[in-house]
């Protein structure tokens, strides 16, 4: 077995458009998380997200590009571009014969599918723009990484709505673990804010219209977000070798089923995944500093979460920090993994507790630290993160700091 | 603007050309465009006059829709322009 590190990081989401911007609005404990913009959005009832704002993609693709790249592709190759340009890697031989991407996303090309049900339903359109499929497809992000990257090696995406990048840097990190490629790029992109993307969201009563409050009694539901995360995910020697910065270990994951319900979460499910992950790692659970929780905000999830971590911990439970950024950058689904990873780095190299804000009243449901409102200064040696998914698909990933 | 005129622009955009670098003699090969290339060309000139062009990405020397030189593409569109009115 190899030991699998972080040698780049890259991000685009409602709190910045790079890590730095992204960990310092977590470090501040600003809320990305406003009125939404976008056509018809008069006619939702949930009109808030953590939308990017003030972003251009003719600021950052040419005409040919944007017609091939949906809004998760272009928060992908530019979340990428960060990351793959701190690594300061190149793919050539051997490299890009083995090195691929595996990305997480829910939706896709979302925007892609709405925009071209409005033109061929409500516009009356015979005829659709002949990239649509190309553009749409979920794996359509991680094949314009491949292409942009000279990445030859295993690429593909996956897909388990919330949990989907914590399921696809789980799989990027065996296959680094065990030799199959040196290095992997990894993480995940979401775009689902527009009209058909949020309307289906409405449909199931769990979004909140005011703020998104994870763990606090007066919480009243999730709130969307949008954006991308990755990672370069790379054999520890081979980044010693070339006296790369080492952001930190990736230790242990760990992915469980709860076999039970389409939506409600379980308890069992979540604390299999966590203790599962400690397994993988050798590490006991009184190791553990800090774990950025699911924290959706809604009443469901965040009971079930808080007792999961207490069952997986025991007595540690109460000493350990767990806080929810959702609370400032939103639900990001199928990416959200991917970014909530950024505080688990910044916990694990900057000792900075990322806070969940929003935070108004105590649950005794939810009785853990969960770093109301301001960030702390701490030092964490081993930190979680964790995903729970609709359908009852988890995965929990463990990381150390180098 | 003549049909001949309005198919230039459309490949000259696509091949990222002036207008007056686009020949009637040019395949578009010639021009870099490439199999992408051809359906959005075909897309946009199906969106701007309006018609179907019987094209079939799978095997276009079979199709009816001569798409062999620029000159070729200017008179079947001409052609299918003149079957419509």
């Amino acid at each position: 077995m190899k030991r699998v590190v972080i040698t780049g990081a890259g991000t685009i989401n409602s709190l910045g458009k790079s890590v730095a911007q992204t960990m310092e609005a977590m470090r501040e404990g600003r809320c990305g998380i406003g009125e939404l913009e976008f056509r018809d959005v008069e006619r939702l009832s949930t009109r808030i997200g953590g939308q990017v704002k003030e972003y251009n993609a003719e600021d950052h693709f040419n005409r040919q590009q944007i017609s091939l790249y949906d809004r998760f592709t272009q928060f992908t190759l530019l979340a990428a571009s960060e990351a793959i340009g701190q690594s300061g890697l190149t793919f050539a031989g051997e490299l890009a014969a083995k090195a691929g991407v595996v990305l997480g996303t829910a939706g896709g090309g979302v925007s892609t599918w709405d925009d071209n049900y409005r033109a061929v339903y409500e516009d009356g359109k015979n005829r659709v723009h002949p990239f649509v499929v190309p553009k749409l497809m979920n794996n359509a992000a991680a094949s314009h990484v491949s292409m942009a990257y000279n990445l030859k090696g295993p690429s593909f995406t996956v897909s388990t709505a919330c949990a989907s990048s914590n399921h696809a840097m789980s799989q990027a990190f065996q296959m680094v673990r065990t030799g199959i490629s040196p290095v992997m790029i990894t993480g995940g992109s979401e775009s689902m804010l527009c009209f058909g993307g949020v309307k289906a969201w409405e449909g199931l009563r769990v979004m909140s219209r005011d703020a998104c409050r994870p763990f606090s009694a007066n919480r009243n539901g999730m709130v969307q977000g949008e954006g991308a995360g990755l990672f370069v995910f790379e054999e520890y020697e081979h980044a010693r070798a070339r006296g790369a910065d080492i952001l930190v270990e990736v230790v242990g994951f760990a992915m469980t089923s709860d076999a039970s319900d389409i939506v409600m979460p379980s308890k069992q499910g979540a604390a299999r995944a966590i203790k599962g992950a400690l397994n993988d790692a050798g590490l006991n659970g009184s190791e553990v500093g800090y774990v950025n929780a699911h924290g959706t905000g809604t009443a469901a999830n965040d009971r079930t979460e808080c007792a999961a971590v207490a069952d997986a911990f025991g007595a540690h439970a109460d000493k350990l920090m767990l806080s929810s950024t959702k609370s400032m950058h939103g639900h990001l689904i199928g990416a959200t993994g991917a970014v909530e990873l950024l505080a688990c780095i910044m916990a694990l190299r900057d000792g900075i507790i990322a806070p969940t804000i929003g935070y108004e009243e105590p649950d005794p449901d939810c009785a853990l630290d969960v770093v109301p409102n301001e960030a702390r200064e701490a030092k964490v040696d081993v930190a979680l993160s964790n995903a729970f998914a609709f359908g009852g698909l988890n995965a929990v990933l463990a990381l150390k700091k180098v | 603007m003549t049909v001949k005129d309005r198919i230039v622009e459309i490949i000259a955009e696509q091949a990222v050309l002036e207008v007056s670098d686009v020949s009637m003699e040019n395949t578009l090969e010639d021009l870099g465009i490439d199999s992408l290339g051809l359906v959005e060309s075909i897309f946009a000139i199906e969106e701007a006059f309006d018609i179907q062009v019987p094209f079939n990405a799978n095997d276009p020397t079979e199709s009816e829709f001569d798409i062999s030189s620029v000159a070729s593409i200017v008179k079947a569109v001409e052609e299918l322009v003149k079957a419509q009115s």
